[in-house]
């Protein structure tokens, strides 16, 4: 047990702090208000090394672990989620080309990835009619004399419509997990079309689109690792991605604790600061203690994949108490501001809206508990 | 960063596991239904280094660290709660400050047979009118020559009925508050130490605490721990430890209650199928799987900090405070999954809820634990 950090991580979280404080803080208001993509921003990340933290370095990566990623994820997030969801995205396309690909197919879409000059990389797994449900998507792709041809609809696709990578799940084979490969595809390229982007409650920097496929042609080497192993490559992904998503709750649960610390310490009331009633006092109490644990349970998740040892029910422990940890604090923390909580002169009520969709994607609270439940049963 | 154990933690905690698995667990709903001290446990306890894992060899403990302390606490615990607190005062509560702040001549009367486990001490701070608020209480020390006098009395002090000596807090001088406060260690058989009845208590009634009365007790000055007035900082500078003690003892019953219901919900069945089949079973029993693990690192955190020597108070209080009100959902959670039968003394559910209860209570409330974590969060 030691819980010091390395060189290189200490180097990366504050390469990344610097970064989100210099450069994400001070516009994350406007580009949540105007619903703003941050273009040049996730530029600027990828020539920091942001957008492959866990990739090799003879890709063009940073090849720092997967904790230092975890701490530049939560560094970003605390300054801007939006921006975050698509460093993390692009972070974990970037992974799984790099794990599952072909030589041809990582020199080919990794560093462009990594760099930032692909802009960000999309992950198209989730459907209209399947969200936790991941095997029983219906997206297919049929193999002809050419290659493959696509057909079907994705939706929740973060970055979809600015990615230069796509990362494609679809159904290759019968129906179930077995069925489905994981396809690469160009964004821009012909019969893949994005939709209008959602309109969200929260992370409204980024973009997020339904991307439909029509007759989309693919070359035969897209298809990224084996025909049939697609939802292992989308396991393996949201295995790391919930490390990501518990690193975003940890940059919003840091950041809501920031802000009501300095806000109870100078606001009056009483004829005292709100930092010397006890009412407010155990509220940062609980959320100092939460956050403390929520960092152990996503740095152990962390650890164990840089080890290279099992870490399924250590990420799926640390997405479900990260996000909800930060669910509750939010709220908590527009309490502590009372009126001013609700407005957006204080990040409290955008850390309260982006904190909500932690629970949701890369797998719900619930999936989150099923996967938990069925390790412990094992 | 690292979380992985090391050859001895691994070795001492397979040790403990099997010892609890082999002289606790089975004997454990006995000893709280007759409210028997497990004095044989305690001499086994004794021979395997666990009543001074943290004392240096030459003290005559283990000359482990902290966090192998919080692993046998947790193992110990798991197998009986009573047994656990037995350990932990000892351990942490009389062991822990007589090592830091006595005397040479002191430690080898007063520290090495209670380390090596063959006499037993107990922590005496709280007073019938000064719990939470310890700065309030009224026992006093009198200098009289090379002695003190005593007046007063304790009460809630764990281990008092068996205990061969008490790490005492009185006032030496009341008008200062806290900084009036002076610490002894006591010999119980001196004349003038009186015992109360035992209290009965709603859980770990294994363990045996009581009221204790100083009538004009006299005390050597060499049995002094540290000077005048320094009392009340060596009593939050224990309890800063005696929290991971009590934070394992919280997350050991919480993880018998969860193993027990995680066994049942697997054997018991209902709609036509085994209920660990339910997603509303499923769901309860991860959550405890999850608030346990969190548990664990905030423990291991502390004891970390602990063992580095850097000052530990508020991870301290952070791992006690959700240790145990974590206990509390676990053993609640624990006793639903198996129904009315949880209700009943043949399982051992309905004792894990009631040794739960005292470690949200007792070593600072949850309520004393915010106090010192918000007060470490607003220091600027």
């Amino acid at each position: 047990m030691d819980l010091q950090l390395t060189e290189t991580q200490t180097h990366i979280r504050d390469l990344a702090r610097r970064f989100a404080r210099e450069r994400l803080a001070p516009t994350a208001r406007q580009r949540d208000r105007e619903a703003i993509f941050p273009t040049a921003e996730l530029h600027e990340a990828g020539e920091l090394g942001l957008l492959g933290v866990n990739v090799p370095e003879e890709l063009g990566g940073s090849e720092a672990g997967v904790v230092a990623y975890a701490l530049a994820i939560a560094e970003l997030a605390e300054a801007c989620a939006s921006t975050t969801v698509a460093v993390a995205v692009t972070n974990m396309v970037a992974e799984q080309i790099a794990r599952f690909g072909t030589d041809a197919q990582r020199k080919a879409f990794v560093p462009r990835l990594v760099s930032g000059k692909a802009v960000a990389g999309a992950f198209a797994l989730s459907e209209t009619q399947c969200g936790s449900d991941a095997s029983a998507l219906t997206t297919s792709a049929r193999r002809d004399a050419d290659g493959w041809v696509v057909n079907g609809q994705k939706q929740w696709i973060t970055s979809g419509d600015r990615a230069g990578v796509v990362l494609v799940f679809a159904r290759t084979g019968g129906p179930g997990a077995k069925g489905v490969s994981a396809f690469l595809v160009e964004g821009g390229a012909p019969g893949m079309t994005a939709g209008r982007p959602e309109h969200k409650m929260g992370l409204r920097g980024s973009s997020t689109v339904p991307l439909t496929f029509e007759n989309c042609r693919l070359a035969t080497d897209a298809l990224l690792g084996e025909e049939g192993g697609g939802f292992k490559i989308a396991m393996s992904a949201l295995d790391g991605g919930r490390i990501g998503i518990s690193a975003q709750a940890i940059g919003v649960l840091r950041g809501c604790l920031a802000a009501s610390r300095t806000y109870a310490k100078q606001r009056k009331a009483f004829g005292g600061t709100l930092a010397e009633l006890q009412a407010i006092q155990w509220k940062l109490a609980d959320m100092a203690t939460d956050l403390a644990a929520a960092e152990l349970l996503c740095f152990r998740a962390a650890s164990l994949k840089d080890q290279g040892r099992p870490f399924t029910r250590e990420a799926s422990m640390s997405k479900v108490f990260c996000s909800e940890a930060a669910n509750r604090h939010a709220s908590e923390a527009v309490q502590i501001h009372g009126g001013y909580g609700y407005i957006d002169e204080f990040p409290v009520e955008r850390y309260f809206r982006d904190a909500r969709v932690q629970t949701l994607y890369e797998g719900t609270s619930e999936i989150q508990r099923k996967v938990i439940a069925r390790e412990i049963l094992k | 960063m690292d979380f992985q154990l090391t050859e001895t933690q691994t070795a001492l905690q397979d040790t403990c596991r099997q010892f609890a698995e082999k002289e606790l667990t089975p004997n454990a709903r006995r000893w709280d239904e007759h409210h028997t001290f497990p004095k044989e446990a305690v001499e086994k306890l004794a021979e395997l280094g666990l009543m001074g894992v943290a004392i240096p060899e030459a003290h005559g403990g283990a000359g482990m660290d902290s966090m192998c302390y919080a692993l046998a606490m947790e193992e110990i615990s798991r197998g009986c709660a009573s047994t656990g607190v037995i350990m932990s005062v000892n351990n942490s509560l009389y062991c822990d400050p007589v090592y830091k702040n006595g005397t040479e001549a002191l430690k080898k009367k007063w520290l090495e047979p209670f380390a090596r486990g063959e006499k037993l001490g107990c922590f005496g701070l709280t007073e019938p009118a000064a719990g939470s608020d310890a700065a309030a209480q009224k026992t006093t020390a009198v200098r009289d020559g090379d002695f003190y006098r005593i007046n007063g009395s304790k009460n809630f002090i764990t281990n008092g009925p068996e205990a061969d000596a008490i790490v005492l807090f009185t006032m030496t001088a009341p008008a200062k508050g806290n900084k009036g406060i002076t610490a002894f260690v006591v010999d119980t058989k001196s004349p003038g130490f009186v015992l109360g009845k035992l209290d009965n208590k709603l859980g770990i009634t294994a363990s045996h605490s009581c009221s204790i009365f100083f009538e004009d007790l006299k005390v050597p000055v060499e049995n002094r721990l540290g000077e005048e007035g320094q009392g009340f900082k060596i009593a939050m500078a224990t309890l800063d430890g005696g929290r991971i003690g009590i934070a394992c003892q919280a997350l050991g019953i919480a993880r018998a209650a969860y193993e027990e219901a995680l066994k049942y919900a697997k054997d018991r069945k209902a709609f036509d199928k085994p209920i660990a089949d339910l997603q509303a079973i499923q769901f309860m029993l991860a959550d405890m799987a999850t608030e346990i693990d969190a548990a664990r690192l905030l423990i291991w955190k502390a004891a970390a900090l602990k063992d580095q020597g850097v000052r530990h108070s508020a991870e301290s209080a952070m791992a006690k405070l959700y240790a145990s009100e974590m206990s509390g959902r676990v053993t609640h959670k624990a006793l639903q999954i198996h129904g009315g039968y949880g209700y009943l003394k043949e399982f051992d559910a309905e004792r894990h809820s009631r040794d739960a209860r005292i470690t949200e209570i007792y070593e600072g409330t949850s309520e004393i634990q915010r106090l010192v974590i918000a007060a470490s969060l607003l220091r600027d």
